[in-house]
């Protein structure tokens, strides 16, 4: 016997529709977001992402209600300054929900199963990426609106200056997610152990903003207000602020932000940055994941 | 204390990559210190609060929730605790041998950074390094005691310790000063207040009663830790 032979032994071949890239970066993309709010998995999967959502509805659902009791308008919080404020949360949610999305399947070595199918490597990436994003989007986007529409029930005066900051918060609040899925992406995809992937990302996000926090402290001291702005460049939530009071129109929460000129276009240019790093990032790590 | 099971679990948690995010976070305290003394704005006021505001508010409860969750909660979800269960070893053993090793992580990754930031910043004046060592290290034992009973009693324990300790101590302490009562964090400044002469440092919580609130709490955490891996079923994981 020399070479071998494949001898043709009657299994049928496929000639059933081949469905497209974007059918396979639609599915990628449903079953992700799925995955980030628990749904299809058990119960116990479901408790944290809701609960957290909870804690970001209540200070908003108890603001509204401050309103209509009140009938003081100047009590309804900035929509893009809710974000800022609860950052801890989203930061909390992100950590949990990051390395569901990021981790399991490098830990349990089943990203060659993906890509033994038509699934292309990007493809993949993007598709975890625009999930993590619109996971946070809805955690951001649904508190924000309940003040919204909290304001517009308790006929708070400016209805068209509050619908188009409402808007310009919506924009932040993308922008807000973009930045942080990217982020919390790639580190999760680094700390595939359990337990270690929450602590990383949440890590990276408490002390940036702690050791920002301290710098910005002594240069407001010194009054260096420009130094502290430039700072906060270094610190996720600050940095999106930034474009929201540069770009968007928005008044300032964080505790400082770079000055006029120059500051919104680099603070966009350094989230523009982030999320295309990250995904350069999280390509290459899943295609070493896919080596078995 | 069974010294194989503390050996199997410190090579776990210092393993590979592990071990980079564990030195991560001291060095950026010590690289802030060195940074704030050489631009010589090491005064006491600002020493104070990096060392209230980064080493105990932020780098402690972050640290301690890795080591304290990190040391049993991997194993009880993949269900390799089964080997240790099965070992005629008794169940205190096995808790305590884990929390030793959670508080040894504490004081080397935490504590002891704590202590060198202090003294690159301060020196010994007022004594304010020696304070915050010995208040980030009886919070830290608190902190892993907690966080240890937490990974044995619930699957989602790292986040339930985020919500504690960023939540609740952080947050809400800020708002709500009832809150702050009831907080490792503040437990620790206060015997960290005790001890310094300066009054930067202002806790919330008056010495004798943080400490009677550590122990207890500690002593509380270690026992309800064994009762609960008396018990333990352990299921698939994911």
């Amino acid at each position: 016997m020399s070479a071998g032979t494949i001898h043709d032994i009657g299994y049928r071949h496929y000639d059933g529709r081949r469905l497209s890239r974007p059918y396979v970066l639609r599915s990628l993309y449903v079953h992700n977001l799925r995955a980030a709010w628990g749904l299809g998995r058990p119960a116990r999967a479901k408790v944290m992402p809701f609960l957290l959502v909870a804690i970001m509805l209540l200070p908003a659902a108890g603001d509204v209600a401050v309103v209509a009791v009140s009938k003081e308008p100047s009590t309804l919080w900035r929509y893009s300054a809710y974000p800022v404020y609860l950052q801890v949360v989203i930061a909390i949610f992100l950590a949990t929900q990051a390395p569901v999305l990021a981790s399991r399947e490098l830990r349990f070595h089943v990203v060659p199963l993906y890509f033994s199918r038509p699934v292309g490597q990007l493809d993949f990436v993007l598709a975890k990426l625009a999930a993590m994003t619109s996971a946070l989007f809805l955690l951001m986007a649904t508190p924000v609106t309940v003040l919204y529409v909290g304001g517009l029930v308790n006929k708070v005066p400016d209805s068209v200056d509050h619908a188009l900051r409402y808007l310009g918060a919506l924009v932040g609040v993308g922008l807000f997610a973009v930045v942080l899925a990217a982020l919390g992406l790639v580190v999760a995809a680094f700390t595939p152990r359990r337990g270690f992937g929450v602590a990383a990302v949440i890590a990276v996000f408490m002390l940036s903003s702690a050791f920002v926090l301290i710098i910005q402290g002594i240069a407001e001291a010194e009054t260096n207000f420009a130094f502290s702005g430039w700072m906060g460049l270094f610190t996720p939530f600050n940095l999106v602020d930034a474009v929201q009071v540069r770009l968007l129109g928005a008044e300032k929460t964080a505790v400082a932000v770079p000055p006029a000129p120059l500051g919104g276009p680099v603070a966009l240019l350094v989230c523009l940055a982030v999320v295309l790093g990250s995904t350069a990032v999280l390509y290459r790590r899943f295609r070493k994941g896919a080596d078995l | 204390m069974n010294a194989t099971i503390a050996l199997i679990t410190l090579r776990a948690m210092l393993g590979r990559r592990r071990a980079l995010l564990l030195f991560a976070l001291p060095l950026l305290l010590l690289m802030l210190a060195a940074a704030l003394r050489i631009t010589g704005n090491a005064d006491l006021e600002v020493s104070a609060s990096v060392l209230q505001g980064f080493a105990l508010a932020t780098v402690l409860p972050l640290l301690a929730l890795i080591a304290g969750t990190g040391v049993i909660g991997p194993e009880i979800d993949d269900g390799q605790i089964m080997y240790i269960l099965t070992k005629p070893i008794r169940r205190h053993v096995v808790v305590v041998t884990k929390l030793v090793v959670a508080i040894a992580l504490v004081v080397v990754f935490a504590v002891m950074p704590t202590l060198m930031a202090g003294l690159v910043l301060t020196g010994m004046t007022a004594d304010l390094a020696v304070a915050f060592t010995a208040g980030t290290l009886v919070a830290g034992v608190a902190y892993g005691a907690v966080f240890v009973a937490l990974a044995v009693a619930s699957r989602n324990a790292v986040t339930i310790g985020l919500l504690y300790a960023l939540v609740w101590e952080s947050l809400l302490g800020n708002f709500a000063p009832g809150a702050r009562s009831v907080s490792i964090q503040q437990w620790g400044l206060s015997v960290a207040d005790a001890i310094t002469s300066t009054s930067a440092v202002e806790a919330s919580v008056r010495t004798p009663a943080a400490v009677l609130l550590l122990v207890c709490v500690t002593v509380l955490a270690t026992v309800l830790a064994v009762m609960r891996l008396r018990t333990l079923s352990v299921a698939a994981a994911e």
